[in-house]
């Protein structure tokens, strides 16, 4: 019977949503217990958050001042450490789960499943690949523990359950490497809704042509409760920060909404917001690619149909 | 300082890949190859470095088959030194991939090793972090600024918070994100001039690499497409339309 071990990710005591969707994954598969491992300095309010998700069994909490930041060189063999016996260890595919998994699965020597989309089995997964231009099933052998990052915009999270797991702290006995230390961390995105759960967001492209102008989809974002994203091209020529980027290379996102503000539609942005609910595409090209997969397309100067809009939002 | 610079083969990224009709594989016969975007930026990153004086020797390695020797001519015309390939016909997963650069990293002892922090074909994300974790060496992923510090590097990481800032002591691995910088193009002299530089030849199968216990991929599939939806004249008609889905 399958046993499945999820990576937590958190931050200031706030468990991060991509978690309760590993959740959610991983019970596709029914397996017979599917428990988290949170590791960090200070962790009583993540720990219990996690333990409160509807279908986790129990929590393994790993606490020391050395995991106070999230260094994979220091947390994969932990991770091994703590995951003997389990036939599945998942982590999200966040910047997170992508620096952490493959170091523990290299460390196990297996190979590693990267962003899970769908489950057929708990052996076979399908996941995407060129892009998104295609969609690969894949098979892991079962002889050997299954380590997969999976793909948050495919899943929903779980919420809480009837019942809260335990919560166990435990101790590992490795040596950890000093050769990685943390220096510092620039936060970007500020009071925004987070890209990876907002119910909405906004983004806008090169098209905004500088910072300055870039307050126009921040002022639209704040109207609408909105998060707040950027194509490559606008992040690159510094219109807005790198965390804001949606796409192959980017965030993966799901909102209800999207609204691409003079965005043209490129495969790598696309990929990054093929989960939206509704898109709509406002740019002033009647060709841009964009308007192949908007739900709602207005051809407009963007300039004149943003203030537009907000106007009529009141 | 050496460096070790990873160049994958991968159908270039304008192309829009076709799966096949029997869902045995995607189309990639006659289509345009380059080298992966993000191994273009680690390659111009070791180039900088050298040029700084902080590196002595650049060599560019490929696992791939006999084509694969097109995206080491171009990275030996960007100024890499000298070129390995590692030649094999098989698909190489990220793991195999790891085990066959450990093998170079015994044989050749780079202070530095720097990939892409994605190959755009298998989208993986894999390779570099799973050499650290062989080699037991630090990494630092989706890398967008490198500096020198001595024996150890400041690396700025581009991860879903912000930037992440991390120092880590070498020898390292390295995975480079878009923003890293800005790769150069090649002069025609460049091409003639890396006719002469030295490429080494090693069959796959000679480096003795366990390649086994791999994923099995099963088929493939084209991913759902979406409907193409309606086109509104102009802004009221936009909210009307947002306001009938129950958006607004
Ligand atoms: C390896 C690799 C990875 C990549 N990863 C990503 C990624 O993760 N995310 C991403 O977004 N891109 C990514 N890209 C880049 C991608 O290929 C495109 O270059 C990029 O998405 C283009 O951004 P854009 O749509 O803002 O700019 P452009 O393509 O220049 O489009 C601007 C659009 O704005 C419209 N416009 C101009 N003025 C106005 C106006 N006044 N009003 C309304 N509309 C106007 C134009 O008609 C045009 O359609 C990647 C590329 C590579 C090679
Ligand atoms: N066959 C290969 N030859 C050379 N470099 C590779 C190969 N496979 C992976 N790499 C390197 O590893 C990086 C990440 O690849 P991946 O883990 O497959 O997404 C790439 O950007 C390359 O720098």
């Amino acid at each position: 019977m399958s046993k499945v071990l999820i990576i937590a990710e958190h931050a200031n005591g706030k468990l991060n949503a991509s978690t309760a969707k590993c959740v959610t994954c991983a019970a596709k598969f029914s397996p017979a217990a599917i428990e988290i491992l949170i590791l960090g300095s200070d962790l009583d309010a993540a720990a219990a958050q996690a333990a409160a998700l509807q279908g986790v069994t129990r929590v393994l909490s790993l606490s020391n001042p050395e995991n106070a930041t999230a260094i994979a060189a220091n947390y994969a063999p932990q991770v091994v450490a703590a995951a003997n016996g389990y036939s599945h260890i998942f982590g999200p595919s966040t910047t997170f789960g992508k620096d952490l998994m493959p170091r523990v699965a290299a460390l196990l020597g297996v190979s590693q499943i990267s962003d899970i989309m769908s489950v057929t089995d708990s052996h076979t997964f399908q996941r995407p690949i060129y892009a998104g231009n295609a969609i690969a099933t894949v098979k892991a052998p079962t002889a050997q523990p299954v380590v997969a990052t999976v793909r948050t915009a495919s899943f929903a999270a779980v919420g809480n359950g009837a019942s809260v797991a335990g919560i166990e702290a435990i101790t590992v006995d490795v040596a950890l490497p000093n050769h990685t230390r943390f220096v510092g961390l620039e936060a970007g995105g500020g009071e925004r809704p987070d890209l990876q759960s907002a119910a909405v967001v906004i983004s806008g492209g090169r098209a905004l042509a500088s910072e300055e102008n870039f307050k126009l989809i921040y002022d639209l974002a704040d109207k609408m409760k909105a998060g707040a994203g950027a194509s490559r091209a606008a992040v690159d020529a510094g219109y807005a920060p790198n965390d804001m980027q949606v796409g192959q290379t980017g965030k993966i996102i799901a909102p209800g909404l999207y609204i691409a503000v003079g965005i043209s539609g490129a495969i790598q942005h696309l990929t990054g917001i093929k989960d939206a609910g509704t898109i709509v595409a406002i740019n002033k090209d009647s060709e841009a690619p964009i308007f192949e997969v908007a739900d709602i397309g207005l051809v407009a100067d963007l300039f004149v149909a943003v203030p537009e809009l907000m106007a009529a939002l009141g | 300082m050496k460096i070790l610079v990873g160049l994958k083969r991968v159908v270039d990224y304008t192309v829009r890949v076709q799966v096949k009709p029997d869902g045995s594989g995607v189309a990639t016969d006659g289509v345009k190859h380059s080298i992966n975007p993000f191994d273009e930026i680690a390659l111009e990153e070791a180039l900088r470095l050298r040029e700084q004086g902080k590196a002595t020797e650049v060599i560019v390695v490929s696992i791939g088959a006999q084509t694969s020797m097109q995206q080491l001519d171009s990275g030996l015309a960007m100024g890499a030194n000298r070129a390995i390939h590692v030649k094999t016909d098989r698909a190489i997963q990220p793991l195999t991939a790891a085990r066959v650069f450990l093998k170079l990293i015994e044989q050749e002892k780079p202070d530095l090793v720097i990939l892409g922090k994605q190959a755009i074909d298998d989208d993986a994300n894999q390779t570099a972090q799973m050499i650290a974790a062989l080699w037991d060496r630090p990494q630092a992923t989706f890398a967008s600024k490198v500096e020198v510090l001595g024996a150890s590097l400041r690396v700025t990481r581009e991860v879903d918070a912000g930037l992440e800032t991390l120092d880590v002591d070498l020898p390292a691995v390295l995975s480079v994100d878009l923003r890293l910088n800005t790769p150069r193009f090649i002069k025609l002299p460049d091409i003639m001039k890396a006719k002469a530089k030295p490429r080494a030849i090693i069959d796959f199968d000679s480096l003795g690499v366990d390649s086994g216990d791999h994923l099995t991929y099963v088929s493939y599939a084209p991913p759902v497409k979406r409907q193409k939806g309606v086109m509104v004249a102009d802004v009221p008609a936009l909210v009307a339309a947002l306001k009938q889905k129950g958006l607004l």
